[in-house]
């Protein structure tokens, strides 16, 4: 079974005790009545998808109830870090080894 | 309450009398703790008692308060109090849930059965929540072959039945 880091609990636990919420890093528009529509429907539906390392969000539901967000590959479904919801973007090229 | 013969009896399953259980949530332990007259823990999985009172910390923020079920009046009293002067939420759910005990040397097998988590390093005296057959449960570790199992009301029947299941396969050397 996958074990995730859960940076609240500070402990490596079952997929099992989470639930995935989605890309990381998207903020919501400060003022959604000045976007267009295209821009509204960026916001709202359009992701990365990308083949290789993404930065998404995990809710550890049943533990901590705490979202987090996780740097994961996309292909070897290895996680590279999590850390706490609020902390900055990790940088790619440190947690690859310069590999991307 | 399963029945079995001492020699077999590799894991118990007791149901525990109703206790207070106050569901608090703030963002200053410090404060409630003074009031609360026990120290709140503020490392997720941590338990702190006073008396027969104890604390588990169950989030960054959350914890679940357990008292003998006289304690339920003076408890209401002292969140009641604190909630003039802190921004807390303290909600009763002593009747929410349903806390059995397994015990006997088995008991880690038994959880097994269930929980996808490495009980075996949960240490005596901290808790977690978790989950045991995708139904939420709180578990604590009271001893080396002693936990007490939190569940809702509504799934408890389920979880007992799955239990006493897994318990009679453990008897019988399954």
């Amino acid at each position: 079974m996958l074990l995730i880091r859960c940076p609240y609990c500070e402990q490596d636990l079952p997929e099992l005790e989470f639930a995935y919420a989605g890309e990381a890093h998207i903020a919501r528009p400060q003022d959604p009545s000045q976007l267009t529509d295209e821009e509204w429907r960026d916001f709202l539906f359009i992701r990365s998808n990308p083949r290789g390392v993404h930065f998404e969000r995990w809710r550890h539901v049943n533990g901590c109830a705490r979202f987090f967000n996780a740097a994961r590959e996309t292909v070897s479904d290895r996680f590279l870090c999590t850390y706490k919801a609020g902390e900055a973007r990790r940088d790619i090229s440190a947690l690859t080894g310069g590999a991307e | 309450m399963t029945v079995m013969t001492a020699s077999f009896a590799a894991a118990t399953i007791t149901e525990l009398p109703p206790s207070a259980r106050f569901s608090l949530r703030t963002t200053d332990p410090i404060a409630a703790s003074a009031s609360l007259g026990l120290e709140l823990p503020t490392k997720v999985g941590a338990r702190a008692a006073a008396g027969a009172r104890t604390a588990l910390c169950l989030g960054p923020d959350e914890w679940l308060i357990e008292a003998p079920e006289a304690e339920t009046p003076a408890l209401i009293a002292t969140f009641s109090n604190l909630e003039a002067r802190l921004p807390l939420s303290a909600v009763e759910v002593s009747d929410r849930e349903i806390t059995l005990a397994l015990s006997g040397p088995a008991v880690l097998d038994l959880l097994a059965t269930g929980c996808p988590r490495d009980l075996a390093k949960l240490a005596v005296g901290s808790g977690c929540r978790t989950l045991f057959d995708t139904v939420q449960v709180v578990l604590t570790r009271e001893a080396e072959d002693r936990f007490h199992l939190t569940v809702w009301r509504s799934f408890a029947p389920h979880l007992r039945a799955l239990l006493d299941i897994a318990a009679r396969e453990l008897a019988a050397g399954l």
